[in-house]
């Protein structure tokens, strides 16, 4: 039967398992937008298109999924390109499909025109240009098992005017791929493995990093049952987060910039730390050649280029993590810890009497302690969406996860206004979950203008906008380095109740600790979604997100928490 | 120091562009790079020098696997290799100097492909080594033009590179 481009592109998402697509409409992508409801493929329109990416992002990580963004030619192209390379940095299996214009016109500076292959090119794990309607129907199949096999990533498929009409007889793609040099790993070598369970036999002060590959891999329960049979502590990267179950006792919690100071001393301590499925970035390392002096080093991932890229290690191996911890459970040796995991625990105990969510409230409205009502109201079982700041330091913090969600945030790219388009993804991947998006007045009014999306879609999403009316996280910086020149990180912003009721949405504002958790019942209790805006402290001690490795600064160098003066 | 890698990918358009991003992308530097057609469809060929000295050679071959197209990397710098380079040079050669620079021509097992009123057109193929010898010869009678492929290579023996020939 012959069918358009834009028919081969609804049939072949169709049976690559899509229901849902977010998108944005325009002149070169209108012919493909035009036969989507005869293939019932939900449409999500979002009011801008990084958005559309964010929210496919969003999407992929709540579901595991491959998320679909779709948007036209030119501006609507180059808009997802923070999308792109936020799910890039994030190894975020999504596939977007630009329009472009007609083939017959391409680099002739058309209206619209502009080579998004040519600019998302060191942004995406593969993109393509379709030039040919036969090709389409394969392409598309192959850019999904691209996005979502071996480490995943965005793909990109720029489809021209003239290929959404033309005609052909759909050939549907068989269902194996032909890419000659692209072969994701399996086990890790044998070998390697041995010699990783050799040192973690004799290993005696030795810690695990998990990071994302825990969760992408499926490696949860394996990893789990490792560290129980070795008796291993282990430390969690920001999007490693839901690997590991928090309240286990061998849990230790994030690890970095502003993980727990316990936590960056024990890596400083150990003599073997255990790298799965993580990277080693700059802000969970502090500085390198302070980092770990005393440890040796094994890294598992799955991307040959990860390994030795920025701490050289004594084992590297190359495979799949939950086939490498399968490979090493029956070769590592029960064994049991506990002279070093006690003396982990009395830094842990120096750590909590710092905490500020183990002091009595003091009359002010302090995030910690928000996100401490809201965890202890959804019982850690919401999927937690944040954008970028310190509001996503403290969600990381005190949002304790027990899996298998992960925490949904913008890890490798720090994307400011990630927050709200992700939660609108994520909610849509799981309609029935309860999904909370912690975002700042910042990052917050990046994005604000999805809530048309939230409404337009009746999604049952609970925000928590913490508002300092600052940019938070710069103007903490500002404060400790910076002489407390605020610069540029003012705000004055709008009354935002009465903005998410212009929208419909129902608001709460608290500005007082004794109000958190009855508007959090309240707004859990409300039929679609709802909003709370927290007034919280703006600088000093308790608008600070602590402890802190600072810039440059290695990781036993902390800015711990300060230990207040005894309230009158 | 450089080392030379073989690099088999497939034969689609933009891969150069890809494969020249990334080592842009990277910070790698790199010395040459030269591609063509192989002896199987599909598949082209490129053989890219690198600066050992500045740019870790691993870390490229790495790096190229994860672009999706490239089918195949070999390092074969510490292989039995021929390593060639072609140049074409005009040297300035009047009446009296035209036999003296056909004579080095000759010296350098290279050709004269082309004859002006005042001028040669040279080959010259070779290791880069002989190519830089007669350029240096030439320079005194005046270069006034001169195009170099960058290195091609091929391993010695009958166990040669294929672009299929182990995996990863």
């Amino acid at each position: 039967m012959r069918r358009t481009g834009a028919q081969i592109v609804w049939e072949i998402l169709r049976r690559e398992g899509v229901e849902v697509v977010f998108g944005f409409p325009g002149g070169a992508i209108m012919h493909t937008y035009h036969p989507r409801q005869e293939y019932g493929i939900h449409h999500v329109l979002v009011r801008h298109e990084q958005c559309a990416a964010h929210a496919a992002d969003g999407y992929a990580r709540a579901s595991g999924r491959v998320g679909v963004a779709l948007v036209t030619s030119g501006p609507g192209a180059t808009n997802l390109v923070t999308g792109i390379a936020t799910a890039m940095m994030d190894s975020a299996p999504i596939v977007c499909i630009t329009g472009q214009v007609p083939t017959a016109v391409i680099g002739s500076d058309a209206f619209q025109e502009t080579d998004i292959t040519g600019i998302t090119l060191p942004i995406t794990k593969h993109n393509y240009l379709v030039t040919d309607v036969n090709d389409l129907a394969y392409i598309i199949h192959e850019a999904f098992y691209i996005a979502r096999s071996g480490r995943p990533g965005p793909v990109l498929i720029d489809l021209p005017k003239d290929v959404q009409q033309a005609e052909t007889d759909l050939v549907v793609p068989k269902e194996e791929i032909e890419l000659p040099g692209y072969r994701p790993v399996g086990p890790g070598d044998p070998d390697a493995v041995r010699q990783a369970a050799a040192m973690i036999n004799s290993a005696q002060r030795p810690v695990i990093l998990a990071g994302h590959g825990v969760l992408m891999s499926g490696a949860m329960a394996i990893l789990q049952g490792l560290a129980e049979k070795t008796h291993i502590p282990v430390a969690l990267t920001l999007l490693g987060k839901g690997g590991f179950p928090e309240s286990h006792p061998l849990a230790l919690g994030l690890m970095g910039m502003h993980g727990e100071a316990f936590v960056n001393q024990a890596i400083q301590e150990a003599d073997l730390l255990l790298a799965f499925g993580m990277r080693f970035d700059d802000r969970v390392t502090g500085k390198l050649a302070h980092y770990a002096p005393g440890a040796r080093k094994i890294h598992v991932d799955l991307d040959a280029a990860e390994l030795n890229k920025i701490v050289p290690v004594d084992v590297a191996i190359l495979g799949d993590l939950r086939q490498v911890l399968e490979q090493l459970m029956p070769l590592v040796e029960p064994a049991s810890h506990q002279e070093w995991l006690n003396r982990i625990d009395q830094w842990r105990a120096e750590t909590d009497a710092r905490d500020i969510a183990n002091r009595p409230q003091n009359g002010r409205l302090l995030p910690p302690h928000v996100v401490n009502d809201i965890w202890e109201a959804t019982q850690g079982e919401a999927i937690l969406v944040t954008d970028v700041g310190q509001h996503q330091m403290w969600a990381a913090q005190y949002y304790h996860q027990d899996g298998p969600h992960p925490l949904i945030t913008s890890g490798g790219l720090g994307t400011m206004g990630f927050g709200l388009p992700a939660a609108i993804g994520a909610q849509i991947a799981r309609p029935d979950e309860e999904v909370w998006a912690i975002v700042g007045d910042g990052g917050f009014q990046m994005t604000a203008q999805e809530l048309g999306t939230v409404v337009q879609e009746q999604l049952p999403l609970r925000i928590a906008l913490f508002n300092n009316s600052y940019l938070g996280m710069v103007r903490q910086w500002q404060e400790m380095f910076y002489d407390r020149r605020y610069e540029a990180t003012r705000l004055l912003n709008p009354d935002f109740v009465k903005l998410v009721e212009a929208y419909g949405i129902q608001g709460w504002r608290v500005t007082k600790p004794e109000d958190t958790r009855q508007a959090i019942a309240e707004a859990r209790s409300h039929r679609g979604p709802a909003f709370i805006e927290f007034q919280v402290a703006q600088e000093g001690a308790e608008g600070n997100v602590y402890p802190m490795v600072p810039a440059g600064a290695a990781l036993h160098e902390m800015i711990r928490r300060p230990i207040p003066a005894v309230e009158a | 120091m450089v080392s030379t890698l073989i690099t088999w990918v497939e034969d689609k358009p933009g891969v150069l562009n890809r494969v020249a991003s990334l080592f842009r992308r990277r910070a790698f530097n790199i010395e040459s790079l030269t591609v063509g057609h192989t002896e199987q469809r599909g598949v082209s060929r490129m053989t890219i020098v690198v600066d050992s000295a500045r740019t870790d050679v691993q870390k490229v071959a790495q790096n190229l696997y994860k672009l999706v197209n490239v089918i195949r990397v070999e390092d074969v710098t510490d292989r039995p290799a021929v390593m060639r380079d072609l140049a074409l040079i005009r040297v300035r050669a009047n009446g009296g100097t035209r036999s003296e620079v056909m004579q080095l021509v000759d010296t350098f097992r290279a050709r004269v492909v082309d004859v002006g009123l005042d001028t040669l057109m040279i080959e010259v193929t070779g290791t880069e080594e002989k190519v830089e010898g007669l350029v240096e010869v030439l320079r005194p009678f005046g270069i006034l033009e001169m195009v170099r492929t960058g290195r091609v290579a091929m391993v010695r023996g009958c166990n040669g590179g294929k672009p299929m020939a182990n995996e990863q």
